[in-house]
C-alpha cells in the first residue's frame, strides 16, 4: 500500500505491505534508535511519537501512519540532550537497549506534565522495562534534572 | 583510604550518550542491509526422533536461498558454554541433530532473502517426527529408563563425574569434618528442602548475530556475546574450521546477566555464511530467548542445618539436585556455588560441612549460566534454613547472624579454604540494620482490614572471578596526542567494565578519564581475555590495567631519558609527561610519542596479562519491608535496604546501578516470574506478557549503601559486584512473607496464589 507521511519533520512516500508494523519501517528508514524488546506490547522499548503522543511501533500497522506525523528519537536529539546528562550522571544508561523508548517516553511525559511529582514518572513510566537498573536511578536521573531545570528558572 | 583522582569517583559511562540518544551502535543496528535472514524450525516435542525430513517444497520457493538438516552438518560434537578450555561442560551438541531434546530444540536451519521468505519456507518442510517418552521430573531423572543423551559420541571434556547412560552432566562433592557426628550431638537439626527454578535472564536485547567473510575469506562473526575469545573456539570445533579462520567481535550488548555466556545462537548464521558464502543474520524472537535461551539451573537442595539452643551454627549438609535440561552447559559448574557460596557464610561457629551435588539431564529447557550461577540458588536454601532457625529459636535473625557469620581474617573450609582477607560483612549488617530500622521493623504489624507488614533478612557472597583459571589482559598504548587507547577482550554488556577500566588506567597514568580511549572486544585485535563472567573483569582485568600502565610508564621514561639525555632511573613520570630528576628539564607525552615515531626501538605500548590464584568474595546484606494482603496474597515491597562490600567500588554511581538492578531481578524471581511446563514438557511463559518482569511499580524503595574493604590482591581493593546483588532477596522475602502468614514458602517463585492458598488461617 502507498502511504506519505511525516518522519521527523521530512515529508516520506512509500510502499509498504499490509502487515508491516510502524516499528519495521522505522528501522528499514534508519531510525535505529527503535528497539523491538518483546513483540507482544509490553516492554516499551519501541516508543515513538505518533502525532507527538506516544505509541508503542510495534503494535501499530505502518500503513496507520499514513497522513500522521512520527518522531522518533533521532528527530528529538536537541530535547533530548537537555535531560538524558542528568540519566548519564546516575550510571542508569547501563546496556542502553532501553533507553530510547525511556526518554521518548519521557520526553512524552515532561511535554504533559512538565513538573510531575516521583509516583507520575513511575506511573508515566510504568510500561518501560528495565531489566538492568532497577529503575531507582532513573528516576534519580530525571528528578534531578527537574531539580536543576527549576532552580535556573527560578534565578532567571 | 589512599586518595585516588579518578578511582573511587561516579564517572559517567563512556558510551552513556551514544546510548541515550538512541545511536546505531548494536549488532542489528550496525549489521548492512542484505543478509541472509536466518530463521530455526524447532521441535515441537520435548523427545523425539527426525523420522524423515523432506525440505524439496521450501527449497523451491522463491526468495530461499538454503534449508540445512540434520544430514548436512558435522558429526563431531561441541558444547556451546563459554568456558576456558577444557570445558568442565560435555560435548553434547550437533548444529543439527537428528534425537531432539527439548520443545524447541532446532530442526532444520532456513535462510532466505527477507523474513517472510523464512518463514513461509519453514511452513513448508514436512517433518515426520517420532515422538519418544520425555524426561522431565528432574527428581527421577538420574538412572532412569529414558536416556537424554545415549549417544556414542558423548564427550566428557573434564573429568566431572558425569555419565550419559546414567543422565548424569556431572556428580561429586567435598566435606570437611564428621558432619554426621556433629548433627547428632546438636540440639537443635532444621531439615529443609528448597526449590528455585529455571529463570530467564529476560535482557531486553534477545540473542542476535551477523556473519560474513571478510576480505581474506575468513568468517567475521559480530555478536552480542559476553565471550569473544570463547566464541571463536565453539564456532571452530562446531564448524570443523581452524581458529584462525575466525574472528569474532561484540559491538555493544543489550544485556547479558549470563545468557550471552553461550554460544546461544551463533553456530546457525555461522554455518550458513561458511556454506554459502553470504552474509547471514539470526535475530532471536522473545519467544526464541524464552523457550531455547540459557536460563537458570532449576535446584533442588536439601539443607541439613545443626546447631546448639543459644543459635551456634554448628554443621551444615546440602545436597543439590540440579537441572541441567537436554544440554549440559554449565552444569558441572553452576551446583558448585550452590555450596561453596552459601557454607561459608557461616564459618564463623562451623564445626563440620558437607556438600554433595547431582547434576542431571532432562528433556527440558537446556540451562547456563545467570547472574549469581547456582550461588543465588544455595544462598535461597541456606539463608531460608537460618531464618527458619532463627525463628524456631525465636530468635532475631540478625542477632544470630551476628553470632555465626564470617569475619576477616577467617579460613573459610567450605570456600576452597582461602581466608577471608577483605571481609565487612559484620559492618554491612550492622549499617544496614541501622539504616533500615530493623528494630521497629522487624515486629509484625497489622495494618487493618486483612494487610500486615512484616520484614526479613539475608546475607551474601559471591567470589571474584574463577580462582586459577580466569585470565585477563590488556593492552595500553600511548597516542600522537598524549592520548592512550586501552584494549581489552573483556566485555562491557552495560555493566560499564570500559569506563571503570579507563578510571583505573587514568588513575595509574594520572591523567584525566577522557584521555583513555577504550576498545573492545575482537579477537583480531584485543588481547586474550577470558571474557565477562564469573564476576571477574574488576578484579583479574583491572589488575592486567594496572600492570599495563606500570609497563608503558617504564618504557615511556626510557625513551624520554634519551631524549633527556639521562638514565631512566633519574626520570620521574608525571601524567603530563616525564621530567628529568637532575635538571629538572621535562618533556611532555606528545613530544616523546613523536619522538616514539622516529628512529625508534622502544615500543610505547604494553600488554599485559594477569590471573589470580584466589577469587575473593564480596559481601553483603539485605533486608526487605512488605505489605501482604492476607485476603489475595499480594506481596508489596516498601523497602528494600542493601549494604555490600565490593572491597573499593572502582565506580559508586555504576555499583550502586549494579546493586539496585540485582536487587530488582531478585524481586522478580522470587514474587512474579515463574516457569511452567504443559504436560509435554512445553514452557509456558513464551513472552514478556506471560513472564512477568519488575516494573518500576513492583519494587518500592530501593536504598543502597558501601562498606569498604581493602582487597590486597584486587586492583585498588576492589573485589566484584556483578553476581552477588541478585542474592539477597529471594532469602529476606521469604521470611517477610513467612512473618505475615506463619507460612514457610520452600519453593520460588512464591505467587500471591501460593500464599493466599498456604494459609491456615
Amino acid at each position: 500500500m502507498e502511504i506519505n507521511f511525516t518522519l521527523n519533520g521530512r515529508p516520506v512516500t512509500g510502499s509498504v505491505p499490509p502487515g508491516l508494523p510502524l516499528l519495521d519501517l522505522l528501522r528499514e528508514k534508519g531510525c535505529f534508535s527503535v528497539k523491538c524488546g518483546c513483540e507482544t506490547s509490553c516492554c516499551g522499548l519501541c516508543t515513538v511519537l505518533l502525532d507527538g503522543v506516544p505509541v508503542l511501533s510495534c503494535s501499530v500497522l505502518a500503513v496507520r501512519a499514513g497522513g500522521h506525523a512520527v518522531t522518533t528519537l533521532e528527530g528529538l536529539q536537541e530535547e533530548a540532550k537537555e535531560f538524558v546528562p542528568f540519566i548519564a550522571a546516575q550510571g542508569a544508561d547501563q546496556c542502553g537497549f532501553c533507553n530510547p523508548g525511556l526518554v521518548m517516553n519521557t520526553i512524552a511525559l515532561l511535554r504533559e506534565n512538565p513538573n510531575p511529582t516521583d509516583d507520575d514518572i513511575r506511573a508515566y513510566l510504568a510500561g518501560n522495562l528495565c531489566r538492568c537498573s532497577g529503575y531507582e536511578s532513573q528516576l534519580r536521573g530525571i528528578r534531578s534534572y527537574l531539580n536543576s531545570r527549576n532552580s535556573r528558572r527560578e534565578d532567571a | 583510604m589512599q586518595a585516588y583522582h579518578v578511582v573511587g569517583r561516579s564517572i559517567p559511562k563512556k558510551d552513556a550518550m551514544q546510548l541515550l540518544l538512541g545511536k546505531p551502535v548494536y549488532t542489528d543496528d550496525i549489521a548492512p542491509p542484505g543478509a541472509l535472514v536466518v530463521k530455526l524450525l524447532r521441535s515441537p516435542h520435548a523427545h523425539a526422533l527426525v523420522e524423515d525430513i523432506d525440505v524439496s517444497a521450501a527449497l523451491q520457493l522463491p526468495g530461499v536461498a538454503a534449508v540445512y538438516t540434520w544430514k548436512d552438518v558435522p558429526a563431531r560434537r561441541f558444547a556451546i558454554a563459554g568456558q576456558t578450555y577444557p570445558e568442565p561442560s560435555p560435548y553434547d551438541r550437533l548444529i543439527l541433530d537428528r534425537r531432539l531434546r527439548f520443545a524447541g530444540d532446532p530442526v532444520a536451519i532456513i535462510a532466505a532473502e527477507d523474513e517472510d521468505s523464512a518463514l513461509r519456507a519453514m511452513k513448508l518442510i514436512r517433518v515426520t517426527y517420532q515422538k519418544l517418552e520425555p524426561v522431565l521430573d528432574p527428581r527421577t531423572a538420574k538412572d532412569g529408563p529414558v536416556l537424554v543423551h545415549p549417544e556414542e559420541d558423548w564427550v566428557p571434556t573434564y573429568p566431572v563425574g558425569g555419565d550419559n547412560r546414567r543422565n548424569l552432566v556431572a556428580s561429586g562433592g567435598d566435606s570437611s569434618g564428621d558432619v554426621e557426628a556433629v548433627l547428632a550431638d546438636c540440639d537443635i537439626v532444621l531439615d529443609r528442602t528448597y526449590h528455585t527454578k529455571a529463570f530467564q535472564q529476560a535482557m531486553m536485547e534477545t540473542f542476535r548475530t551477523y556473519t560474513t567473510l571478510d576480505r581474506y575469506g575468513r568468517l567475521h562473526v559480530i555478536s552480542s556475546t559476553q565471550i569473544v575469545f570463547h566464541v571463536r573456539r565453539i564456532l571452530s570445533n562446531a564448524l570443523g574450521i581452524p581458529k584462525s579462520k575466525i574472528r569474532v567481535e561484540k559491538p555493544r550488548i543489550g544485556g547479558g546477566f549470563g545468557a550471552k555466556q553461550t554460544a546461544v545462537c551463533e553456530v546457525y548464521p555461522a554455518f550458513v555464511t561458511w556454506k554459502t558464502g553470504r552474509p547471514a543474520k539470526l535475530v532471536y524472537t522473545r519467544e526464541e530467548s524464552q523457550i531455547a535461551g540459557s536460563p537458570r539451573h532449576e535446584m533442588e537442595i536439601r539443607v541439613r542445618l545443626g546447631a546448639s539452643r543459644e543459635g551456634k551454627i554448628r554443621a551444615l549438609d546440602l545436597y543439590t539436585l540440579s537441572n541441567s535440561g537436554a544440554y549440559g552447559e554449565h552444569g558441572p559448574t553452576t551446583v558448585g556455588l550452590s555450596g561453596h557460596k552459601s557454607i561459608p557464610l557461616y564459618t564463623g561457629g562451623l564445626e563440620a560441612y558437607r556438600f554433595a551435588f547431582d547434576v542431571v539431564y532432562t528433556n527440558l529447557q537446556p540451562a547456563g549460566a545467570y547472574r549469581g550461577y547456582g550461588a543465588t540458588q544455595g544462598i535461597f536454601a541456606v539463608e531460608s534454613a537460618v531464618n527458619e532457625l532463627a525463628g524456631l529459636l525465636d530468635m532475631d535473625p540478625v542477632v544470630l547472624r551476628e553470632q555465626n557469620i564470617v569475619r576477616e581474617g577467617m579460613v573459610m573450609p567450605a570456600y576452597y579454604g582461602e581466608t577471608a582477607n577483605a571481609c565487612a560483612l559484620d559492618r554491612c549488617l550492622a549499617r544496614c540494620r541501622e539504616m533500615f530500622d530493623w528494630e521497629r521493623r522487624w515486629p509484625v504489624r497489622d495494618m487493618g482490614g486483612g494487610r500486615v507488614r512484616s520484614a526479613g533478612v539475608a546475607v551474601a557472597m559471591q567470589g571474584s572471578a574463577i580462582a586459577g583459571v580466569d585470565v585477563g589482559s590488556a593492552t595500553i598504548r600511548l597516542g600522537d596526542d598524549g592520548c592512550y587507547s586501552l584494549l581489552i577482550g573483556a566485555a562491557d554488556m552495560g555493566t560499564g567494565c570500559d569506563t571503570i577500566l579507563a578510571q583505573m588506567a587514568a588513575e595509574c597514568l594520572d591523567c584525566p578519564v577522557d584521555s583513555i580511549s577504550v576498545f573492545g572486544a575482537d579477537t583480531d585485535a584485543s588481547p586474550y581475555d577470558s571474557g565477562s563472567y564469573a564476576s571477574s573483569t574488576t578484579y583479574v582485568t583491572g589488575k592486567a590495567v594496572e600492570l599495563a600502565c606500570g609497563q608503558l610508564k617504564d618504557s615511556i621514561r626510557a625513551l624520554a631519558a634519551e631524549m633527556l639525555d639521562c638514565a631512566p632511573e633519574d626520570t620521574q613520570f608525571q601524567g603530563t609527561g616525564v621530567k628529568s630528576l637532575a635538571t629538572g628539564r621535562e618533556v611532555t607525552l606528545e613530544e616523546i610519542s613523536y619522538r616514539a615515531q622516529v628512529n625508534n626501538q622502544i615500543s610505547v605500548e604494553a600488554t599485559a596479562t594477569h590471573s589470580s590464584p584466589f577469587s575473593p568474595p564480596p559481601f553483603m546484606a539485605g533486608m526487605v519491608e512488605i505489605e501482604l494482603d492476607k485476603h489475595t496474597g499480594q506481596v508489596t515491597v516498601l523497602d528494600y535496604m542493601a549494604v555490600v562490600d565490593c572491597g573499593l567500588p572502582i565506580n559508586p554511581a555504576l555499583a550502586r546501578v549494579q546493586t539496585e538492578g540485582g536487587i530488582v531481578q531478585g524481586i522478580g524471581m522470587t514474587l512474579t516470574e515463574d516457569v511452567t511446563y504443559d504436560a509435554g514438557g512445553k514452557p509456558i511463559e513464551r513472552s514478556l506478557m506471560q513472564y512477568k518482569l519488575p516494573t518500576r511499580l513492583d519494587m518500592g524503595r530501593l536504598r543502597v549503601e558501601f562498606e569498604h574493604s581493602h582487597e590486597p590482591t584486587g586492583p585498588f581493593g576492589a573485589k566484584s559486584i556483578g553476581e552477588i546483588v541478585i542474592n539477597t532477596p529471594a532469602p529476606a522475602l521469604a521470611q517477610a512473607i513467612y512473618r505475615a502468614t506463619g507460612v514457610w514458602h520452600r519453593s520460588l517463585p512464591i505467587t500471591p496464589e501460593q500464599i493466599a492458598l498456604a494459609q491456615t488461617t
